[in-house]
């Protein structure tokens, strides 16, 4: 296109027009959600049934924000023979938001799958204090976390399945077992 | 009885556009200029897009202390805002808006007044720079000096031409005189009168003596509230001026289809349409520098201006 005086003026022009008569990018927020990428990471969840105190979260923890008190429990042996168990009882398990830099490795390091992602960002406190989150305000986000990905259709089933179909199938035989022994 | 009445509503009439118009151009900057990029603009106050954002800036700044400095000249100070701004809704009174008389004033020497008046407008500026005791001030009310010196004189050549090429200076009369090949044979002079009459204003990209990154706001940098409010309304109610005025001289004003009972409404359009190109040139290009400012108006805009003087001379000799 030949060169005339004053086309880069014109061009300026023609970008602004342009730019009115498209979408604005504007996010509305407090009005409109934003729409997030589904694995946001917002705030991390904790799934206490999983947790089995090994502390492994809270040692990993770059800053430290991870607080868990615990005490020992002697469950009474099952059977007559057996040594009565001892298992670990979660007494508090709090992460201080105002410490925590959303490193995210005590997900990564939890050995029992009770550490998540969240994709909730509305927690903002009045007082850095209040930032810091107990275990059952932890817990309540575990709603918001997403189902993980499905499998790929060809993948073999996760190990949790597969130890159950064996047990179930264990049991099955030993019921035709016991009903072949009866007849 | 009657001319009295007359008078009176005509007044009042003036003062409704001189008070509702600049608003509406603000409200339409703020939206506008917001959209061009990719913005919303404001989308709370009044309840629908914002539309009384201009509103609730004007109780904010009504709420505002209005601060004197110690040092000021405290009446010059005081009065500066005023002289910014009640030039415009003089200007505004002889301004045709449709054939007949559908207007505040018609004046025989309409076009010098309204020149003489803007020219007033002005020495607000120039008021406030110096009574402020501030340096910033002083150098911004400097240059809206030397700008208001380089930009006057091709605002009136280019105007000159117009009042050569109707053989009047009323500007009912050089609407009457208007024909539509007027547009095509003043186009330089309306281009000329246009872009000085942005520099009068200080808009941008001429709003060298406001640059905030170098000298805060130039002449208003200390005045709060109330009057700091007067200062943007008077130049807003100067973009209404200008607008109206380079209609009226170079688009022939209320001509168009059916100008009999339509011609208000076309006047308007033509207002409000070089309303939104002086909005759209402020967003489009960035500040001028003081230099450029300078070499745009004594290089360009006045041998522009002469060469059309010089052909309206031609012409008209030609065709009388």
């Amino acid at each position: 296109m030949a060169s005339f005086p004053g086309r880069g003026l014109a061009k300026g022009l023609a970008v602004t027009l342009r730019t009115m008569t498209r979408k604005t990018v504007t996010a509305q927020y407090p009005d409109v959600q934003p729409e997030l990428p589904p694995r946001s990471r917002g705030v991390i969840a904790l799934l206490e049934e999983n947790c089995t105190v090994c502390m492994l979260c809270a040692r990993e923890c770059p800053d430290w924000c991870i607080y868990i008190d615990s005490h020992k429990e002697t469950l009474p042996a099952a059977e007559p023979n057996a040594r009565a168990r001892t298992r670990n009882v979660l007494d508090r398990f709090a992460i201080d938001f105002s410490l925590c830099m959303y490193c995210g490795i005590c997900i990564e390091v939890c050995p029992f799958d009770a550490l998540f992602w969240s994709p909730e960002f509305e927690y903002a406190e009045e007082d850095i204090h209040d930032l810091t989150h107990e275990r059952d305000r932890l817990r309540e986000w575990m709603w918001t976390v997403p189902a993980p990905p499905a499998l790929d259709p060809a993948a073999e089933d996760p190990k949790e399945i597969g130890a159950a179909r064996k047990a179930a199938e264990k049991a099955h035989a030993a019921a035709e077992a016991a009903k072949e022994a009866e007849a | 009885m009657t001319t009295t009445l007359d008078a009176l509503v005509r007044c009042i009439a003036v003062l409704l556009v001189f008070l509702v118009f600049p608003l509406v151009i603000g409200q339409t900057e703020h939206k506008v200029m917001a959209h061009m990029q990719g913005r919303l603009g404001p989308m709370y106050a009044g309840g629908f897009h914002g539309w009384a954002q201009l509103v609730a800036d004007g109780v904010k700044f009504a709420q505002k202390e209005d601060v004197v400095p110690a040092g000021a000249d405290r009446k010059i100070f005081q009065l500066a805002p005023a002289v910014a701004l009640l030039p415009y809704l003089l200007a505004l009174v002889a301004i045709p808006l449709g054939p007949g008389d559908l207007l505040g004033q018609s004046l025989d020497a309409g076009l010098f007044f309204v020149l003489a008046v803007m020219g007033v407008g002005v020495l607000g500026s120039l008021m406030a720079g110096w009574a402020s005791a501030n340096k910033f001030s002083l150098l911004g009310g400097i240059r809206t000096a030397a700008q208001l010196l380089a930009y006057e004189l091709p605002m009136l050549l280019a105007a000159a031409s117009v009042a050569m090429a109707a053989g009047t200076v009323s500007l009912t009369g050089i609407l009457g005189a208007f024909h539509w090949w007027w547009v095509p044979w003043q186009i330089v002079g309306g281009f000329v009168f246009f872009v000085s009459g942005l520099a009068e204003l200080q808009r941008p990209p001429f709003d060298m003596p406001v640059a905030d990154s170098e000298i805060i706001f130039g002449a208003y940098t200390e005045y709060t509230g109330l009057r700091f409010a007067l200062f943007l309304l008077s130049e807003y109610a100067g973009i209404l001026v200008v607008s109206a005025l380079t209609a009226v001289l170079f688009l022939g004003g209320w001509h168009g289809p059916m100008a009999d009972s339509l011609g208000w409404l076309w006047m308007l359009l033509k207002t409000f349409a070089l309303a939104f190109l002086v909005i759209w040139i402020r967003v489009t290009y960035p500040r001028l520098r003081e230099d450029q400012l300078m070499r745009f108006a004594w290089t360009v805009l006045i041998p522009l201006s002469l060469a059309q003087l010089a052909l309206t001379g031609i012409v008209k000799v030609v065709i009388s």
